[in-house]
């Protein structure tokens, strides 16, 4: 009742406000899911009508001869393998660290939260470059070709560190001091204390982690080369995107000359096959992803 | 600090003033050993790399290594800086990102003030989540929808400009639409992101004001320009400084991926990361790749702590340090 007797009268200009909003809300969105499925509606044409006619929106011929291609001889399982146990593995122990880190740096009674900080912090203002990062990599820490080279590089960033610590701020001080006069010990007070507080924490983290793995490429084109056959999901699709050999590679293809190999589509399947498993989840995720966007934004 | 450690255990401030540092590591060994692993890490990936920089004073071979190379002071820096390159990279980058910071604060703010304005909620969190969904993806995949929807053979835009019977259009061999396509890009694919964080500041504004606002007569125009836009000031200001701390870092990944190896597009694409990224792994050339990373780090570096300063200056609860 009161609520009713509140409520403003709309005048013409909220309605134009919301005609407009709703028109172009609508075309933004949509133009935000278009070139998904641009490729989504390729990946099941023929090849031939995508030379003759282009990518395809809605498939004229469907087919699902790309995607059966891939999934019978290449080397999209050994890619999926890696990129779920690193995700999987990178993600845990990341936001162990992470979090262990978050919790010791927010104590107000540990003398060197300061100075840890900063030294965390600095490596975010001045880095080497990519040169010096490189060799280091390559010659003193012979990771080259090593998976290893992919996965740690991404365990953690000071940025993730610092929206932690903003998580952690958010739990009062009396939480540790209850633990400590039960006689807990510090690690014992994080343990159970404080990291079941930190659920939204560690959902909001994880998936940035997460996201990391999955979308990684850069460090396997540093330092993985050919090698290395089964290369994470996504660079495997950068490859098979830029070097028809990969291409080739990609595919039990021995009997295909690479004129007949359906090039295109081939391209396309990788793609909805390398970014599928996000895009169904995401939805799922997104509103942890929100959460932590609103808290870690503004200090990031 | 000191006060509530006082607060807190007020002998053993007492002991730790005797004591002394050994002390002290014994008493915080937990949480010492908490933040092991993150201090190693950044070692080991961050500060072993720093010595590296000498690699841009030397002329490297590789029989020598960084440290048995050749010293040449700046020459790599002279080149760099007499053939122009390093003023090229350095305003493309300067630019592009310009471009994002800018255009990108306004589209957030514009879609974030529409999403509010929104009533229906299905419509609402449904279309939130088809903006999102650009977020998530790599930027691999970036650059095969760019060449879908661009390229001259296949390209959807051809398609459709050869069923219209007009001719088709090359943007991949046309240096000059490329700054144009490339904001509009990153816009796409940010804009779902950076529009929740006004979204959420908006959603802080008082319902109170915006009600009396209502009652004393504003209509929906006047509400947006007189209570929501200078709620939003302060949110926009830290995140435009803070955006600007990293002028000169560009977005290696967005651009690596739509623009690759064509050498046609560098005059309007070519950043301080792809031509570092070139030089290193296409050409090997350490000394001059180290050069421009080098020079890019000592800008980056000033650049954030001038925009911290002015940050402290205006909201000291958010600067930095």
């Amino acid at each position: 009742m009161n609520k009713k007797k509140n409520r403003v009268k709309l005048d013409i200009s909220d309605k134009i406000i919301r005609v407009f909003g709703y028109i172009f809300v609508t075309i933004y969105a949509l133009a935000c899911v278009f070139p998904f499925l641009l490729i989504l509606g390729t990946s099941f044409s023929t090849e031939a009508i995508v030379r003759i006619e282009g990518v395809q929106l809605f498939p004229a011929e469907f087919t699902t001869f790309a995607y059966e291609m891939i999934l019978k001889g290449g080397t999209i399982w050994g890619s999926y393998a890696v990129t779920i146990i690193m995700t999987a593995s990178g993600t845990a122990l990341g936001l162990s660290i992470i979090a262990m880190t978050g919790y010791a740096l927010q104590r107000k009674d540990f003398p060197y939260r300061n100075i840890i900080s900063f030294y965390i912090y600095f490596t975010s203002l001045f880095s080497a470059g990519l040169v010096p990062y490189y060799l280091l990599m390559t010659q003193t820490y012979k990771l080259k070709d090593s998976y290893l080279a992919v996965f740690l590089p991404l365990l953690m960033t000071p940025w993730l560190i610092i929206l932690m610590k903003n998580f952690v701020k958010a739990i009062p001080h009396e939480m540790t001091e209850s633990g400590k006069i039960d006689g807990a010990g510090d690690f014992k007070i994080f343990i159970s204390i404080i990291l079941p507080m930190l659920k939204p924490a560690l959902a909001t983290i994880g998936l940035f982690l997460a996201l990391g793995y999955w979308n990684e490429w850069y460090q396997s084109s540093l330092f993985l080369s050919s090698r290395v056959t089964y290369k994470p999901l996504q660079y495997n699709l950068y490859e098979v995107i830029n070097k028809i050999q990969s291409l080739k590679n990609s595919i039990a293809a021995q009997y295909i000359t690479l004129d007949d190999m359906p090039t295109e589509t081939l391209k396309m399947a990788t793609a909805m096959m390398s970014t599928g498993p996000i895009i169904f989840l995401y939805p799922f995720i997104q509103k942890y992803f929100i959460g932590g966007i609103t808290i870690g934004a503004v200090k990031g | 600090m000191k006060t509530i450690a006082n607060k807190l255990d007020r002998s053993s401030v007492i002991t730790r003033k005797k004591r002394g540092f050994f002390r002290n590591i014994v008493r915080h060994k937990t949480l010492l050993f908490m933040c092991t692993p993150a201090i190693l890490f950044f070692f080991a990936f961050s500060y072993m790399p720093l010595p590296g920089i000498y690699v841009a004073f030397v002329k490297y071979n590789y029989r020598g290594g960084i440290f048995g190379s050749k010293f040449v002071g700046f020459d790599n820096f002279k080149f760099l800086y007499t053939s122009g390159k390093l003023f090229d990279l350095t305003r493309n980058t300067i630019l592009y990102n310009l471009a994002f910071i800018i255009l990108g604060n306004l589209v957030a703010v514009f879609m974030a003030i529409l999403l509010n304005e929104l009533r229906a909620k299905y419509f609402k969190k449904v279309s939130q989540t088809m903006m999102f969904l650009p977020y998530f993806i790599s930027h691999v995949l970036v650059g095969l929808l760019v060449y879908n929807l661009l390229n001259y053979d296949y390209g959807f835009v051809n398609s459709v400009l050869t069923n219209l019977g007009l001719e088709r259009w090359g943007p991949y061999s046309n240096a000059k639409v490329w700054p144009v396509l490339i904001v509009l890009i990153q816009l796409w694919k940010d804009t779902g992101y950076s529009s929740i964080v006004y979204f959420a500041a908006i959603m802080n504004v008082d319902s109170e004001i915006i009600e009396s606002a209502r009652v004393d007569g504003a209509n929906g125009f006047q509400k947006i320009r007189y209570i929501i836009l200078p709620s939003l000031k302060p949110t926009v200001i830290i995140l435009l400084l803070f955006a600007m701390g990293g002028i000169v870092r560009g977005n290696f990944g967005l651009f690596y991926n739509i623009i690759g190896t064509n050498p046609m597009l560098y005059r309007t694409t070519d950043i301080i990361e792809t031509y570092v990224y070139r030089a290193t792994m296409t050409d090997f050339n350490f000394s001059t790749a180290s050069a421009v990373g080098f020079y890019q780090s000592i800008i980056g570096f000033a650049m954030v702590m001038i925009c911290n300063y002015v940050v402290k200056k205006i909201e000291p609860d958010y600067s930095l340090f």
